[in-house]
């Protein structure tokens, strides 16, 4: 724009105006276009006021978006580092455990029931005379599929059912509403205790079904509140009244608006359905041998705490590091999306 | 700001209006009421006008007269519960807007009727990109790429006068300046040279200098494509130099409407009078402001009669009980001003300034 840059040299109020210089020159132009009602003086007095954007353009901060913005927050914050750190080994773990020990957890010697750690066996033997430390290691699988699985259920149905709710209001809105609380009414606990134990197969995928079940109602009430909040924005009502349809309003407009608040809590849910699957694990109705997992290590473990601690405190360590892990990761995420709320 | 608008510029806007054709947009008899939990508030009770291609009708009133209801009953984008719109027409390009379904009235927003809002800044989607939001249009409504849709987007802004449209495109809204901003829901609204723009308060968010910068930027446009334009606004002051006529609203109802130059000169309803009373000026310095004594009325109880009645320095008692028409407003020799009505039983005196 070569004319434009012509105009910024030649007034001297573009350098230091005040507002108190500026408004008599816009006003004087102004008047005088009243009169000729030619376009080129208007021009010509528009730049002039819009001039302090202009010269900026060449050391202007990349823009960046909310995400962007939050990553820097976060790759900054060392409490995600630490996390993010954790929860890497722990999925590596899961995902590949011979990286971590060739021992077989379900190849027992009675033999070595209960004795302690030797060569080989860091973390020693169990009541069954497994090896503690591959039982540990084989156990992040459990617990990681459990927690990421049913967060991931659970959010979704939370979000599609809480935002539909939430966007079109009236009857559908009360309906799931109050679907959301009978199950928010039911005690998740008890809950596990009755209806796992009346389901005679116990596979990871039961459990999992079980916590998005009871789960979903708590993101459905943050996606829906998120989505009235998001809905009410003027500029839902600008792209509605430019032409845009309901699908394109939730899921440009109102989701993007919507979703920082469903991710912290899923966040921080996941360490709690971890948690969650081993209560259930330790309780008997959760996952069953042979499936390998912390709960119930810890569950045949307690009882002969006093004779052999370490069968105890390795796969409880495991299960407390994991757990605090997600939790620290959802504190993070919260920072960086809310900073307002730190 | 000043009132005074020169007849020059009034009568070469006047050209550029075609009388021949049908209205683009006719306004007939329309009422809308929310139903509040404390009762039914009426917000437009019997609202007519219209608007014709390249005419730009000034929608003139306090807070809550019901302005700003009327558009949104226009574009179809009225809060529904609790608004309703029991009772009028819409005619736009010769259809009943209130007549046809939900996805028509869809396609018709945005491509052949547009609005541009009060506050650029909670109009504009903060996540996403200006870019971004202003090629939404031509993929919305167009089936453009993403590429066709930013080159689309530059166009608009270099339209607007945004500098350095190309750097800033995707630049978010909070990277905008207020009348920048501005700028961006005007392109949004030009995006798809609609027929009709209704710009809801479009200078109030703004400051002074740059209030004059986007009502000439604006007209200049109108006048470009030969739209239409409702400008609903309070400030008279911005009225004067843009519009082409202007309809006085006053608790639902259109009090007064004349062309701008005669509603400045010899308003004929007491209510424009006061309006324009209140307006400060240099040869009163000293002087107490007038004001318009009292409140606008509470839509849930509108007041018997002329609802102006209760501020009325000309209140009789026929103003109590008759709610009056539209009167045409005719000079004392019985010619007829062209385009002026006023709903008041004492037109003739007000507009006598007895």
């Amino acid at each position: 724009m070569p004319d434009q840059d012509k105009y910024n040299e030649a007034d001297p109020l573009s350098e230091a105006g005040t507002g108190e210089e500026e408004m008599p020159s816009a006003v004087e132009s102004r008047t005088f276009d009243l009169g000729t009602m030619e376009g080129q003086s208007l021009i010509k007095a528009e730049r002039l006021a819009d001039h302090p954007e202009t010269p900026a353009i060449e050391d202007r901060v990349v823009a960046r978006s909310l995400w962007q913005d939050a990553w820097r927050d976060l790759r900054r914050n060392p409490i995600f580092i630490i996390s993010g750190l954790l929860i890497i080994f722990l999925v590596v773990m899961a995902i590949w455990p011979g990286l971590f020990t060739s021992t077989d957890p379900l190849k027992c010697d009675l033999s070595k029931s209960q004795q302690g750690a030797e060569s080989g066996h860091p973390f020693g033997f169990d009541t069954q005379g497994c090896d503690v430390y591959s039982r540990t290691v084989h156990g992040a699988r459990a617990s990681i599929t459990v927690g990421v699985c049913a967060t991931a259920g659970a959010a979704l149905t939370g979000t599609v059912l809480g935002g539909l709710a939430g966007f079109f209001g009236g009857w559908l809105d009360s309906v799931v509403s109050r679907i959301a609380d009978i199950f928010f009414g039911i005690p998740i606990l008890l809950g596990g205790l009755v209806f796992l134990s009346v389901i005679p197969s116990q596979s990871i995928w039961i459990v999992v079904a079980f916590i998005v079940v009871l789960g979903w109602p708590q993101l459905a009430r943050i996606g829906r509140g998120a989505v009235i909040t998001a809905k009410q924005q003027d500029y839902v009502t600008a792209a509605r009244a430019l032409g845009a349809g309901n699908a394109r309003l939730m899921l440009r407009h109102i989701l993007p608006n919507a979703v920082a608040p469903i991710i912290v809590v899923a966040t921080i849910a996941l360490g709690t359905y971890i948690a969650l699957e081993a209560t259930l694990s330790f309780l008997g109705v959760g996952l069953k041998p042979p499936t390998v997992s912390w709960g119930i290590d810890i569950s045949s473990a307690a009882d002969t705490f006093r004779n052999a601690p370490h069968m105890l405190l390795y796969p409880a360590g495991a299960l407390s590091l994991t757990v605090l892990a997600f939790i620290m990761l959802g504190d993070a995420v919260r920072d960086a999306l809310d900073p307002k709320l730190r | 700001m000043s009132t005074s608008v020169s007849s020059a510029s009034a009568g070469s806007r006047a050209d550029t209006v075609d009388s021949s054709d049908a209205p683009l947009l006719q306004v007939n008899d329309l009422h809308v009421e929310f139903r509040t939990r404390d009762g039914v508030a009426k917000a437009v009770n019997g609202v007519d006008y219209s608007v014709r291609a390249g005419e730009t009708l000034a929608v003139l009133g306090e807070s809550g007269s019901g302005k700003s209801v009327t558009a949104q009953a226009i574009m179809g984008i009225l809060d529904s519960p609790p608004g309703h719109i029991t009772g009028g027409e819409i005619i736009f390009k010769g259809r009943d807007l209130l007549k046809l379904g939900s996805e028509d009235r869809r396609q018709i927003r945005g491509a052949q009727m547009a609005m541009i809002f009060q506050d650029a800044l909670s109009s504009l989607n903060p996540v996403h990109t200006v870019g971004a939001q202003l090629g939404e249009m031509y993929r919305v409504h167009k089936g453009s790429s993403r590429k066709e849709a930013t080159a689309k987007a530059i166009e608009l802004m270099d339209r607007v006068r945004i500098p350095a449209a190309k750097d800033r495109v995707n630049d978010y809204p909070h990277q905008f300046s207020g009348g920048m901003r501005q700028r961006i829901m005007i392109a949004m609204a030009l995006a798809l040279e609609p027929d009709l723009i209704i710009a809801d308060e479009p200078t109030t968010a703004l400051d002074v200098t740059v209030q004059a910068q986007v009502m000439d930027l604006l007209a200049e446009l109108q006048a470009e494509y030969h739209m239409g334009l409702i400008l609903i606004t309070h400030d008279l002051g911005v009225v004067a130099d843009v519009a082409d006529k202007i309809a006085v609203m006053y608790a639902g109802r259109i009090v007064e409407t004349a062309p701008v130059g005669e509603l400045y000169a010899r308003p004929a309803h007491p209510y424009t009078r006061g309006l324009l009373d209140s307006i400060p000026r240099l040869d009163q310095k000293g002087q107490e402001l007038y004001a318009i004594k009292g409140l606008p009325p509470n839509l849930l109880h509108i007041p018997a009669g002329c609802a102006f009645n209760p501020r009325c320095p000309r209140a009789q008692e026929i103003c109590r009980q008759e709610v009056p028409r539209l009167f045409q407003v005719t000079e004392n020799d019985g010619t007829e001003l062209a385009g002026r009505g006023s709903a008041c039983f004492f037109w003739k005196e007000t507009l006598n300034g007895e």
